[in-house]
């Protein structure tokens, strides 16, 4: 344990992390979760409908 | 005017459809507060990773033989910070790109001597020197091949090196000053003295690293340490953090390009990455200049979606469409590769 | 003094210039066309926003100096808020590229706002970059020794000397985060100037 331990986060990622390993490809299974996420919300974006239509065509 | 084709992947179409009210000021608060909320609920919740620095005392007293055998490397010149090249000596031609030897050209930027800067300079500068004296003079004196000869010697021996006792202890009796620079270096690495001494030799005050994380690096403990956590370059380690944190993972493509063939297999990866990585972002900041590649959002038709609502509006059934009648044909679903009438 | 000498001024010259070029209803509008109807809008505004907010945790980082955080609770603390804040701007400004990408929004003499904000990109994975070794710990040490090699083979690292930490921390405080956010300020307001990009469409008029 490093002393950094010790300073509050309620679920401190400084253990040591996991890690995929699929022929060349290596990577952590934190920074899939980032680039999954990104991925859902640009997919997210384009398909979930913008609130404030109805207003929009009333203003026409 | 003269005639011109209407490019539908250069030139835009002018809006002559409705507005919308837009509170730019509104949003933009609203935007800040969420990020704001967002950020301190991960910082609260996940935190940071502070791994705390290796410094040259740790790794001396925690691998001592990986430390003695790193001093002789930079005694014997045979060390990475050695034998590098630009911009730290002349030892290397370096990386080259293609006919290009970049880093060679530029030339010495940041002199570095491995025996001196490393070895003779820090032991000279420590007091009550004693037998240490004698055996510096002795180096200093003699030729170069006399210290090839010592060197040889004790590098054979050195295939047998151990610690004991505080010591490091080695059989070479023909090896001169050596088993007493490379003994006491390592003392001094471990009382600490090595770290202050390296970033010291500008003055009091430092704040170049330059020497010390050369030295660090030319070891293996840092690498080794590297490589549980999965950071080293063979590891998409570019990308990677320490701990189970996110890296830069925007590094990804960058990152990719060191693990597969050719990069992968070539002692000029890294200027190869690096000229690769600098054509590729060119292709990106010209791509509205690009032929073909301005074309794919168009072939793509991901528009569709994000315009979903402003051609649904279009179709000749809905009626009371966003855009006038006359913008609005049965073609009107075309995507803009109508060529432009004469104006 | 006559009104043509005042008409004839350096200054009065450049005010007519930057009011018609960017008249107070385009810089701060409050309309914009039917067509802006989309999640995918907010990601600009977001990576805008998660900027200030990485600015604004870097200052406070500032008051207590590059080694505070290691020594105190609260500046750990304000350094995971920097840490966040730098992951979100990165996750919302690569939405946003891929967004824009996806729109063909340098259409319509809309190229140098694609190019500014693909230069804005580079600058600040560079900043990041740069803060990552003035982090004053393994990670710095790691990544500095390591990316030395790619910054000297390219003969750059003869004056970017990725070990000397107050080179880069001057970079990463300073010089990086003012091309950033020249470039930021740059971009959005060729946004403002040219407007939002339209849909594709049938139609044959060249915007003017």
């Amino acid at each position: 344990m490093y002393w950094y331990t010790a300073v509050a986060a309620l679920v401190p990622l400084d253990h040591l992390g996991r890690y995929l390993h699929w022929h060349w490809l290596l990577i952590s299974v934190a920074n899939l979760a980032v680039i999954a996420i990104m991925v859902v919300t640009f997919l997210a974006a384009l398909l979930l409908p913008f609130p404030g239509r109805r207003r929009r065509k009333e203003n026409q | 005017m003269t005639k011109k084709a209407f490019r539908p992947d250069v030139d835009a179409p002018r809006w002559t459809g409705g507005h919308t009210p837009y509170d730019i000021a509104k949003e933009g608060t609203i935007a800040l507060l969420v990020v704001a909320i967002l950020t301190i609920a991960l910082a609260t919740v996940f935190g940071s990773p502070d791994v705390p620095a290796v410094t040259i005392k740790r790794w001396s007293n925690t691998t001592p033989v990986d430390f003695a055998m790193t001093a002789l490397s930079e005694l014997s010149a045979t060390s990475g910070s050695a034998l590098y090249g630009a911009p730290y000596n002349h030892n290397a031609v370096g990386q080259q790109l293609g006919p290009l030897q970049l880093a060679k050209w530029v030339g010495v930027r940041i002199p570095i001597n491995a025996v001196n800067d490393f070895v003779i300079n820090p032991l000279e500068s420590l007091p009550n020197q004693g037998a240490l004296a004698t055996d510096l003079q002795q180096w200093k004196q003699a030729s170069t091949s006399q210290r090839n000869g010592w060197i040889a010697d004790y590098t054979k021996a050195a295939a047998h090196l151990s610690f004991k006792s505080g010591n490091v202890v080695v059989t070479a009796a023909n090896a001169g000053p050596v088993p007493v620079l490379i003994n006491d270096l390592t003392q001094m690495a471990r009382s600490g003295a090595l770290d202050q001494n390296l970033v010291s030799h500008s003055g009091f005050y430092t704040t170049d690293y330059t020497l010390p994380l050369l030295f660090i690096a030319d070891g293996s403990y840092l690498a080794n340490l590297a490589d549980l956590q999965h950071l080293k370059g063979t590891q998409w380690g570019m990308m990677n953090e320490t701990g189970s944190y996110p890296g830069q993972a925007w590094l990804w493509l960058y990152t990719f390009w060191y693990q597969v063939p050719p990069f992968s297999q070539s002692g000029n990866a890294d200027v190869l990455v690096w000229g690769f990585m600098m054509a590729l972002t060119a292709l990106l900041l010209l791509i509205p200049f690009i032929p073909g590649l301005r074309s794919i959002p168009r072939w793509s038709r991901v528009y569709r979606l994000i315009w979903s609502e402003h051609y649904r509006g279009l179709q000749p059934a809905s009626g009371q469409g966003t855009r006038p009648s006359a913008d609005r044909p049965a073609t009107s679903r075309a995507t803009g590769d109508i060529t432009r009438p004469e104006a | 003094m006559s009104t043509t000498e005042i008409e004839r001024q350096w200054t009065t010259r450049l005010r007519h210039r930057v009011a018609a070029k960017l008249p107070p209803e385009k810089l701060l509008p409050d309309t914009q066309p039917t067509y802006v109807s989309s999640w995918i809008y907010v990601f600009g505004v977001t990576t805008l926003a998660a900027l200030v907010v990485v600015i604004a945790t870097g200052c406070l980082l500032a008051i207590r100096g590059p080694q505070w955080w290691h020594e105190s609770d609260i500046g750990h603390f304000v350094n995971s808020l920097h840490l966040w804040s730098v992951e979100i701007f990165f996750f919302a400004m690569v939405i946003h590229l891929w967004g824009k990408f996806f729109m063909a929004a340098w259409r319509g003499g809309r190229a140098l706002t694609w190019m500014t904000g693909v230069v804005t990109f580079v600058v600040s994975i560079l900043t990041a970059f740069t803060g990552y070794v003035s982090q004053t710990n393994f990670d710095s040490q790691w990544i500095s020794t390591q990316a030395k090699d790619g910054i000297n083979a390219t003969g750059g690292g003869a004056f970017f000397n990725v070990l000397n930490l107050g080179q880069m921390l001057m970079w990463h405080i300073v010089l990086l985060p003012i091309g950033a956010v020249a470039l930021t300020v740059l971009h959005v307001l060729l946004v403002r100037v040219k407007g939002v990009v339209p849909p594709f469409a049938s139609t044959n008029e060249v915007e003017s």
